[in-house]
């Protein structure tokens, strides 16, 4: 049960950027070695020549060419899927419960944010402004969709948790469901009676669009360029922020070891004299409020969010916590990563693979083959220990 | 005043006792029949009627009574009352169907304890096994979507439909078996995400298997599917006995509510016998030991995986056999009705009911479909009616007219299932009508604190 | 415990049998006028409601501007609108109690073809009219149904069209995708087949639910570098994958169906949209400059309902006019008498060069408009407010395939 172990010192607060490096690596390099060894395997065959006749390029160029930018891609939604993870890994860890409602909460939480940057769009205050005041917005944004999300995740458990605590595995989770689908109704209505409309758009300011390119590939007719945008730099370091911050808050404070105490032992945590219901609001606190960073996150990166927005990243998250081992924090970062590279695999790859047979439309069903399979062969996680059951 | 309460408690005994249940349930059926024949739009009218059934239900007669009772009602009354207003046969239909489902989750859920989110896959098994056979979708298998050639034939002729109502119930089964078969040793909140994932997959598998070969005819839908043969004979026939009373002549395609609505029926009360019989064999009380304590149960010896599959297999073949019947009724599949949100609407219903309470989730099915259908669509209606009319709500003095149309409540069905949820959960886990055995405990408890 | 659980069902059964009463009781008392009801039928709920309630208020819009001449002949029209919730069962239900109402003359509705094809097997049964105002799934109408009507072009048809004028800008090459829908993947489909049949290379053909992360598609987009990116899908899903084509760098030409036509798809992409090859639209709705009416009732509608239409709430306003017209001159020719359903279906397909405001519309045998106008429209502006000035640079009069 040593689920947030580790020493108190500053190597806490590096070691998780260390294990990102190695993920991300590691993922990549796993990844890229598999197309390129289907690629060398199918490029002689009638799988390589269509993809020769119809883009005039070899299965093997073609799959080489796009790799850098295919891992891009991946690390960057990988990100979002992590920081979304953290949350479910955070209640996972000290209440052994899964809180489906994590991914309204993500939505709630993007809104949040949106709406306040809305407003500062309507009153001028975006427009024109350095590129320091757009980042000092954004951030401002992202604390208030943390504060958003962070706060309903406490009056949540408050009331749909916590008279069900002692129950039946089963019972809170179906209460979570119900708070889930209560949420996005909820959501719908109050965004909705303010503009008869309940979708909401990111403003477009500071420089977040913009893509710094690395280079020019040349492939068949077409050309390549290389790059990243501004604001996925901005998800993956925040990302990464979050999880540094939280490790250390887990590993290295007070709080943190009351958290631990309480995921180990309940009743004995308090016995030692802490207040088990404060800790259980507290790391609902944290868990929202990294779900609801993510769900800004989420609205710059993709524009556009709804109130239904959360449920398939919310499910995808939650598969990438399970992955990583749920309750394992570095856990939650590799799944994320992993989940996020292989969806990005298989969506670009997948089409030329299979001569246009299955494409992109199957990337949703690789999230939960995985998770599935990974349930079944090793249910603990690729780095959770091998808990016994809380009766 | 005293006195009026101690009356007012033995009420209901009195109405228990002798002949006086008998007489209550005809007068109730009588009456509710005839309101409903003299204003067939009334919806008060028709759940009034409905309500006959929980009389019949609860009050202590005679079973054989309380069967004659039961089909007078469902098989005589009703057939004629929902062919002046074909709504209401609609509304039993869906009841009908939503009650099998409800029953076979129950089975999982209920009595097995494990929590099934993807359910409506099993639906969309039995569903789309009669849409591919049962239309001409076979001879279709290399047309793109949408370009079905003029005058393809059926591949079976439409009676095998019955042979499928069998064979829906047998192919669902088996894909709840190869389902289980690896997620079963996975614990029970890990499971409910697995079978949430596996509802998911199996929709976008229809949504998607129109190619390379089209199977599905992927977001499309099938269409035409065949319906069983009705003969004009029977339809001359039935005109000729009944169409007085109703009013007007039948046409074959009102009679086809009327067949459908009788198979409904039938398969409902067969799942119900089928599952009453479940509950108190050695199966069902492994599933209970297993639901209650899974270590305990392995140690008394219950084999945990063969009962776990076992339940996952037999409610899985209630949901394809209704999804062959409703198939069949639309004339229609598609993906959408496949979705994560039928599945959470069918727990919905068990939790509302009584998790693993036969009577409960019927009970269940019959609130909430009434409530999605009948009730938050005529609520709306309602207010879209005031809102044409000049009408102000007395006391705030605001204008109905002025009232967001943002508030509709058939627009917040999730909002309502989402709290269902949760207040079932929080104040009655057991729901309404809670499981006979833990009815039992309650008053072992009871007895327990009086002690 | 038995007892409560009486006392809680009843309570239950009580309350609904309460609630269920008040539209009953409103029927009742509506005894004095003769009222006519027009239902809708559209996904009020769940994620596809933002264009299902707009078909509602735009139906209703017609209903209060337009329902004047049968109010002067002493009717009382009302509106019911009801929830399909994009789901073919509720979509039945709802057909059933529709049908059930004698007061009910004309159904507007159905976004989902897939909806729409079981709940007119009911309308069909009971003789009662629909006009569709969205369903474009040529099947809607195949059928032969006296009853079935709708405004829009068929799936068919505006693939053809928009493959033609694709080649007609010198395209030569194509990646499609859609959006799994049965709307989308039917534009889709026609269009591959129309550019195939007119040489036009088709590079790629991906289907996707996905709505917010086009990263994989749009490598795969970029790899085959294609003149042309057409999507079958709607504007919410165009603007995000349209936006994020533009920031790999693909510099191509970007073309969708009606239902991309929304300020919203401006509004998600931004300028980048309209670099290079740019971004053009097939539409049956007419754009303001040629139909001022639309102008005038984009007007009305943001300020009744605060926001501009979704797509499809013009046509659904037609469709509600058309309603409203064939039971108008049902209703002179006999004198003010209440009209019969039967009558009212034989009123809307004897209606001719009905002046709508999405266009001029006469049906066909089958329900289809007869010679609909398609347009495509090239975007113009980034500005969401100046949606209304995108340039029609063709028009095409083209008959349905049906007769």
């Amino acid at each position: 049960m040593n689920r947030f172990a580790g020493t108190v010192n500053l190597r806490e607060l590096l070691r998780p950027v260390g294990q990102m490096l190695v993920f991300s690596l590691a993922s990549s390099v796993v990844l890229s070695l598999i197309v390129i060894v289907l690629a060398l395997i199918m490029d002689q065959t009638v799988v390589g020549e269509t993809l020769l006749a119809r883009s005039k390029v070899s299965l093997l160029t073609y799959t080489l060419v796009n790799l850098p930018q295919v891992i891009l891609d991946g690390l960057t939604i990988g990100f979002v899927y992590a920081a979304i993870a953290l949350g479910y890994t955070m209640v996972y860890g000290v209440l052994e419960f899964i809180n489906f409602a994590h991914s309204e909460i993500f939505a709630v939480g993007a809104f949040v944010g949106v709406e306040l940057l809305i407003v500062l769009q309507i009153y001028g205050m975006l427009e024109g402004g350095s590129l320091i005041g757009a980042y000092t917005w954004l951030i401002i944004a992202i604390l208030a969709g943390m504060i958003g999300a962070g706060l309903l995740a406490i009056s949540v458990e408050r009331v749909a948790y916590r008279p069900l605590r002692g129950a039946p595995r089963l019972v809170p989770l179906i209460s979570a469901i119900g708070v889930s689908f209560f949420l996005q109704d909820a959501i719908r209505l109050i965004e909705s009676l303010t503009t008869g409309q309940f979708h909401r758009i990111i403003p477009t300011f500071g420089n977040f669009d913009e893509r710094l390119t690395f280079g020019q590939i040349p492939i068949g007719d077409s050309v390549i360029a290389l790059g990243i945008q501004v604001k996925s730099i901005i998800v993956i370091i925040a990302a990464v922020l979050m999880l540094v911050g939280l490790n250390y808050l887990v590993n290295a404070t007070k709080v943190g070891r009351a958290i631990r105490a309480v995921a180990q032992d309940r009743a004995t945590a308090s016995l030692m004299g802490i207040d088990v219901n404060r800790i259980i609001s507290l790391t609902f606190l944290v868990g929202g409020a990294l779900g609801g960073a993510a769900g800004v996150l989420y609205a710059l990166k993709f524009t556009r969010i709804d109130p239904f927005v959360g449920f398939f990243p919310g499910l995808k998250a939650f598969t990438a916590a399970v992955l990583g081992g749920i309750g394992n924090l570095t856990g939650a970062l590799l799944g994320g990563i992993i989940l996020g590279m292989l969806e990005t695999f298989s969506g670009t790859y997948m089409s030329a693979f299979t001569m246009g047979a299955a494409g992109a439309e199957y990337k949703d069903i690789f999230a939960f083959a995985i998770l599935i399979l990974v349930l079944i062969f090793r249910p603990h996680g690729l780095m959770g220990e091998n808990v016994a059951q809380k009766a | 005043m005293e006195k009026a309460i101690t009356f007012l408690k033995s009420v209901p005994a009195l109405l228990t006792r002798g002949y006086a249940p008998y007489f209550v349930i005809l007068a109730h059926i009588l009456v509710g029949s005839n309101w409903v024949y003299a204003s067939p739009r009334s919806t008060i009218a028709f759940i009034f009627l409905l309500t006959a059934l929980v009389g019949i239900y609860y009050f202590r007669v005679n079973p054989l009574f309380k069967a004659l009772a039961i089909s007078i009602l469902l098989l005589g009354v009703m057939p004629i009352l929902g062919l002046r207003n074909i709504f209401y046969l609609e509304v039993i239909f869906q009841i009908s169907v939503f009650a099998a489902l409800a029953l076979g989750l129950n089975i999982v859920v209920g009595f097995a304890g494990l929590l099934n989110l993807g359910y409506a896959a099993f639906y969309a098994v039995g569903a789309y096994l009669w849409g591919f056979f049962g239309s001409q979708q076979i001879y279709l298998l290399n047309e793109t979507p949408g370009t079905a050639p003029v005058g393809t034939p059926f591949f079976l002729p439409q009676d095998y439909f019955y042979l499928f109502l069998i064979l829906g119930a047998i192919v669902a089964a088996v894909v709840g078996l190869l389902l289980g078969l690896p997620v079963l040793r996975v614990r029970g909140d890990y499971l409910a995400i697995v079978t949430l994932g596996f509802g998911e997959v199996i929709r976008v598998l229809a949504n998607n298997l129109d190619k390379p070969l089209n199977f599905t005819n992927g977001p499309q839908g099938i269409t035409p599917i065949q319906r069983p043969t009705l003969a004009p004979e029977f339809v001359d026939g039935f005109n000729n006995l009944f169409s007085g009373i109703i009013g007007s002549p039948v046409s074959s395609g009102q009679l086809y509510n009327v067949l459908f609505y009788m198979l409904s029926l039938v398969i409902v009360g067969i799942i119900i016998v089928v599952a009453r019989n479940l509950e108190d064999s050695k199966m069902g009380r492994a599933w209970t030991a297993i639901r209650e304590d899974e270590t305990a149960a392995i140690a008394m010896g219950i084999p945990l995986v063969k009962m776990k599959l076992a339940a996952f297999a037999v409610g899985a073949s209630f949901a394809g056999t209704m999804g062959v019947l409703v198939a069949a009724s639309r004339t229609f599949v598609s993906p959408e009705s496949f979705s994560f949100m039928q599945s959470i609407g069918v727990l919905v219903m068990v939790i509302l009911g009584g998790i693993g309470s036969i009577p409960g989730v019927i009970v269940g099915a019959a609130v909430v479909t009434i409530l999605n259908l009948q009730v938050l669509q005529g609520l709306s209606l309602y207010l879209s009616q005031l809102r044409q009319s000049d009408a102000v709500i007395p006391l705030i003095d605001f204008a109905w007219r002025d009232l967001s149309t943002q508030l509709d409540p058939a627009k917040y069905q999730r909002l309502l299932f989402g709290m269902i949820l949760v207040i079932m959960m929080i104040f009655r886990p057991a729901g309404l009508i809670p499981a006979e055995r833990r009815r039992r405990d309650d008053a072992d408890q009871e007895e327990a604190k009086t002690e | 415990m038995k007892r409560l659980s009486v006392v809680l069902s009843v309570l239950v059964l009580a309350s609904l049998v309460l609630v269920a009463c008040a539209p009953a009781s409103g029927d009742g008392a509506a005894g004095g006028a003769k009222v006519i009801k027009i239902a809708t039928q559209s996904p009020l709920s769940g994620g596809q409601s933002n264009v299902g309630v707009d078909i509602k208020n735009g139906a209703q819009l017609a209903l209060e501007q337009l329902s004047g001449p049968l109010t002067d002949m002493g009717f009382k029209i009302e509106l019911a609108p009801f929830d399909d919730q994009a789901n073919p069962d509720i979509g039945v239900a709802n057909a059933k109690q529709i049908v059930s109402d004698p007061a009910i003359l004309c159904v507007v509705g159905h976004y989902n073809s897939g909806v729409q094809i079981p709940s007119s097997e009911e309308y069909h049964n009971a003789g009662l009219v629909n006009v569709s105002p969205a369903n474009t799934n040529p099947r809607v109408t195949d059928r032969g149904y006296l009853e079935v009507n709708r405004l829009v072009g068929r799936d068919d048809v505006q693939g053809i069209v928009g493959a033609n004028f694709a080649q007609g800008k010198g395209v030569a090459s194509v990646f499609i995708v859609h959006d799994k829908t049965a709307y989308g993947q039917g534009v889709a489909e026609f269009f591959k087949q129309e550019a195939e049949k007119i040489g036009i290379q088709v590079l790629g053909f991906e289907g996707t639910e996905e709505k917010a992360n086009f990263d994989a598609l749009t490598t795969t987009i970029i790899n085959s570098n294609p003149d042309l990116v057409y999507l079958g899908g709607m504007f919410d899903q165009a603007g995000v994958l349209f936006k994020q084509s533009r920031e790999k760098g693909y510099q191509g030409m970007f073309m969708g169906p009606d239902g991309v036509d929304s300020p919203e798809l401006v509004n998600i992409g931004g300028a980048a949209l309209l670099d290079g090859g740019g971004i053009y639209y097939s539409t049956v709705s007419g754009p303001a400059s040629l139909y001022p009416n639309t102008a005038k009732f984009v007007t009305d509608f943001k300020a009744q309902f605060g926001a501009d239409p979704a797509p499809f709430a013009a046509q659904s306003y037609d469709a509600m006019a058309i309603c409203l017209k064939a039971i108008e001159n049902v209703a002179k020719s006999k004198n003010g008498e209440m009209p019969t359903r039967a009558e009212v279906t034989q009123a809307v397909r004897a209606l001719s060069n009905f002046p709508g405001i999405t266009g001029t519309f006469t049906f066909n045998g089958v329900g289809d408009p007869t010679s609909s106008q398609y347009f495509i429209i090239q975007v113009k502006s980034a500005d969401p407010a100046k949606w209304s000035e995108n340039a029609v640079v063709q028009t095409l009069d083209i008959e349905p395939p049906s007769k």
